[in-house]
C-alpha cells in the first residue's frame, strides 16, 4: 500500500521517539531525518533505519524534496526556527506538523479537532504541550455536556522527562497550555499549573482538571463522556488512564489521570513526551488517509 | 558562639505563608492592619500574596479572598519604613505577574523552585534583577537533598542573578545540623556579596533554633511570621525569634514589644484554628512533607474517611513536592478505594 513520505526535523528525544511510531504506521513512511550536529546520535541512529539524512538544518532538505516526495514534516526543534522551517517548506508544498510551543498554526487537540483541521486543508497545525495533549481533552468531556466557566490543569512530570528548552521557558508551556485549555477545551477561562518531581524512580504522568460548571453538574452524562473519551485517547495513547474521578464537589468536577507512554524511544514514565508525538502521529495519519484517499491536494504556499 | 552584634534582616511571612492556615482569605483591610503593626514594629521586609505565591489563586490551591493585585496596592503605600515582596513559583506564576507585582511597588522577588529545579527559574530570576529588584532564589524543601546538591542549585540560581539565596525547610523537618550543613557551604562557595537566607516552619518546635543555627553558619536574612501565622505548625514565630535574637545581641532592629503586639491583638484574633503542633502537623515535620498540605489532608479526611495522618504518610511515601496538592484528594481516593469505603 502506498504510504505518504515525511520528513522529521530535530533527531533529539522526540524526534527519535516520532520516528519510532512512524516507522509502524500503515500509512506514513519516514524517509528524512533533519539535524544541525554531523555527530548527533539520532541522525545516525536514522541512518540505520534506512532514512537519508542532514546536519544542515531544514536547508539541507529543501533541494530534495520534490524528488523525494516528501509532503509531510514534523518540527521536533524548537520555537525560535520554527517559523523559518515552515516558510521554507509550506513553499514547497509541504504540510508542517509543529511540535514546538511556536503555535503559528492552530492548535490541534486531535479527538476534538483534527477532523475539522484535514477539512481545512490547514498547512500547519501546532500540537500545543504535552499538558495541553493530556488534559484539553477532558475539559472538551465536560464543555460538551455544559458549560464550563472555569478550567484549570495541573500537570506533574517526572523531572528526567523535562529537557533544557521547557526549563528555559517554562512561561510558554504555562501561557500555551491556559490559552488552549479554554480555547480548544472550551471553557470560558483557563489555568495550567505544572509541577516536576525529581522522585527515583521517576513517576509516570499524572494530570489533573479542574472544571467549574456554570449550573450544577450533569454528573452522569460527565461520567459517560469523560469514559467516552478516555477511549477516543487511548486508541493512540493506550496507557492513558483514568486514576480517579470524576468527583463532583458542587459545580467543581475534578478528573484524575495517569499517562504512561509506549516506551519506544522514551522512557515509559514519559507519558508526557510520548503524547506529544502519539498525538502528532496520529495527526499526520488524519491528513495522510485524506491525501491518499484523493480528497486532500497539498499545494505549495506563496512565502 | 559569640553572635553580639551581628545584624540580620528578619522577613515576615505572616500575609503570605499565613494565607495557608486562612485558606487565602485573609481581607484586604486585615492585610493592611497587620502590615502596618508589622511596620510599625520595625520589620524590615513583609510578604504580601497568595500562600502559593503570584498566580496561586486556584482551584487547586483554593480561590483568594482578593487578588495578589489588590493586596498589593492596599498595602504598599501604608508602609512607612518596611518593604514588601511577593513570592513566585515558576510553572504557577510567571514573569506577567512579576511585572505586575514590581508595578504595585514590591522591592524584592522571591522565585521558589524545588530543591533540584533550579533551572526552571532562569527567566524569572534574570528578569527580576534586571528590572533591578532584590531577587531571591528560594529552594524549597531542602531537606531532601544533601548539601552539595544544594550548592549546585544555589550556583544556578546565583548565575541567573539572584542576590539571595534562601534554604527553605517547607517540611519544618530539619534539625539545626541539617541547617548548619546547608547554610554553612552556601557562605563558602557562594559568591560573598550574595546574601544567604533560611525559612523554617516549627512542625518539630525547631523554628527558632534553625533560624539561629541558620545565622550562626552564615544566613543574614532569616524568615519569621509573626504570631506563626504559617503554614503547616507556622513558620518561625518572628516575636520569639527576635526576643532571642536579643538576648544573644543579634540585632534585628524589630521591637519584641511591638510584634508580640501584633501577634496577640491582630493575629490571634483571626486565626480559624490555633496554629500548633497537633498530630497533624507534628506528622509533616517528622515525615517530611509540605506544610502546606496540611488543610487538604484534613478535609479529605472529613469526606473519605481516611485519616489525614496517613494521607500525609502516603504522600511522603510517594515524594510529593510542593505544589501537588491536587494528589491529597487523589491519595485520598485511591486509599478508600482500597479499603472498600464508601465514599470513594
Amino acid at each position: 500500500m502506498k504510504k505518504i513520505k515525511c520528513a522529521i526535523i530535530g533527531p533529539g528525544n522526540i524526534g527519535t521517539d516520532l520516528l519510532y511510531k512512524l516507522r509502524r504506521s500503515k500509512l506514513l513512511e519516514p524517509v528524512w531525518m533533519v539535524g544541525v550536529d554531523p555527530t548527533s546520535e539520532g541522525l545516525a541512529r536514522a541512518r540505520e533505519f534506512g532514512l537519508k539524512t542532514t546536519d544542515q538544518g531544514v536547508d539541507g532538505l529543501v533541494p530534495h524534496v520534490v524528488a523525494d516526495g516528501v509532503q509531510i514534516a514534523f518540527d521536533a526543534t524548537s520555537a525560535y526556527v520554527h517559523a523559518e522551517n515552515s516558510r521554507k517548506l509550506n513553499a514547497l508544498g509541504v504540510m508542517m506538523i509543529d511540535l514546538t510551543p511556536a503555535a503559528i498554526g492552530p492548535y490541534c487537540v486531535p479527538p476534538i479537532n483534527l477532523k475539522a483541521h484535514a477539512g481545512k486543508r490547514e498547512m500547519n497545525v501546532n500540537m500545543v504541550t504535552c499538558g495541553g495533549q493530556a488534559t484539553i481533552p477532558m475539559v472538551y468531556a465536560v464543555s460538551r455536556v455544559q458549560k464550563v466557566k472555569y478550567a484549570e490543569i495541573v500537570a506533574t512530570v517526572s523531572s528526567k522527562s523535562v529537557g533544557p528548552g521547557t526549563r528555559k521557558n517554562i512561561d510558554e508551556f504555562t501561557r500555551t497550555t491556559a490559552g488552549a485549555v479554554a480555547k480548544i477545551g472550551g471553557a470560558d477561562e483557563g489555568k495550567a499549573i505544572i509541577v516536576i518531581n525529581p522522585a527515583e524512580p521517576p513517576l509516570i504522568m499524572r494530570d489533573t482538571i479542574h472544571c467549574l460548571t456554570a449550573d450544577a453538574p450533569k454528573q452522569a452524562e460527565i461520567e459517560k463522556s469523560v469514559h467516552e473519551m478516555i477511549a477516543e485517547v487511548q486508541k493512540y495513547v493506550p496507557g492513558y488512564r483514568l486514576k480517579n474521578g470524576p468527583v463532583f464537589e458542587g459545580n467543581r468536577v475534578t478528573t484524575y489521570l495517569e499517562v504512561e507512554g509506549l516506551g519506544d524511544f522514551l522512557p515509559k514514565y514519559a507519558g508526557n513526551l510520548d503524547i506529544m508525538t502519539a498525538s502528532a502521529t496520529r495527526t499526520a495519519e488524519m491528513f495522510a488517509e485524506e491525501l491518499l484517499a484523493g480528497r486532500l491536494n497539498l499545494e505549495p504556499v506563496a512565502a | 558562639m559569640n553572635l553580639e552584634g551581628i545584624k540580620i534582616k528578619v522577613h515576615d511571612m505572616s500575609l503570605r505563608d499565613g494565607m495557608h492556615p486562612k485558606r487565602h482569605q485573609i481581607t484586604v483591610e486585615q492585610m493592611r492592619t497587620i502590615a502596618k503593626g508589622l511596620d510599625a514594629a520595625g520589620v524590615p521586609l513583609i510578604e504580601v500574596t497568595h500562600g502559593d505565591g503570584l498566580g496561586g489563586a486556584s482551584v487547586n490551591y483554593g480561590f483568594p479572598a482578593a487578588s495578589d493585585e489588590e493586596y498589593l496596592r492596599a498595602v504598599i503605600p501604608e508602609m512607612k519604613h518596611a518593604k514588601i515582596s511577593a513570592l513566585l513559583l515558576p510553572g504557577i506564576g510567571t514573569v506577567d505577574h512579576l511585572h505586575m507585582a514590581a508595578d504595585c511597588g514590591v522591592t524584592t522577588i522571591r522565585v521558589a523552585t524545588h530543591c533540584t529545579e533550579a533551572d526552571v527559574s532562569e527567566q524569572h530570576i534574570s528578569e527580576a534583577r534586571k528590572m533591578g529588584l532584590d531577587t531571591v532564589g528560594f529552594l524549597m524543601m531542602a531537606h531532601m537533598i544533601p548539601p552539595e546538591k544544594i550548592l549546585e542549585q544555589a550556583l544556578l540560581m546565583e548565575s541567573y542573578g539572584a542576590n539571595c539565596l534562601y534554604v527553605t525547610d517547607s517540611a519544618g523537618y530539619m534539625l539545626p545540623h541539617d541547617v548548619s550543613a546547608r547554610i554553612g557551604l552556601l557562605r563558602d562557595k557562594l559568591k560573598p556579596e550574595t546574601e544567604i537566607g533560611f525559612h523554617g516552619h516549627h512542625n518539630l518546635s525547631m523554628g527558632v533554633a534553625n533560624s539561629i543555627a541558620a545565622v550562626e553558619a552564615g544566613a543574614r536574612r532569616i524568615d519569621g511570621a509573626c504570631g506563626g501565622l504559617g503554614a503547616g505548625a507556622g513558620n518561625t514565630p518572628t516575636e520569639v525569634f527576635v526576643a532571642v535574637c536579643n538576648r544573644m545581641g543579634i540585632e534585628t532592629g524589630v521591637d519584641v514589644f511591638k510584634a508580640s503586639d501584633v501577634a496577640e491583638d491582630l493575629i490571634q484574633p483571626i486565626l480559624d484554628f490555633p496554629i500548633r503542633i497537633d498530630r497533624n502537623s507534628l506528622t509533616l515535620g517528622y515525615a517530611g512533607v509540605y506544610s502546606s498540605f496540611l488543610l487538604f489532608a484534613q478535609r479529605a479526611e472529613k469526606r473519605y474517611g481516611i485519616s489525614a495522618r496517613e494521607i500525609l504518610l502516603e504522600l511522603g511515601r510517594r515524594k510529593m513536592v510542593g505544589g501537588q496538592e491536587d494528589m491529597i484528594e487523589d491519595a485520598a481516593l485511591t486509599m478508600a478505594k482500597e479499603r472498600k469505603l464508601q465514599n470513594a
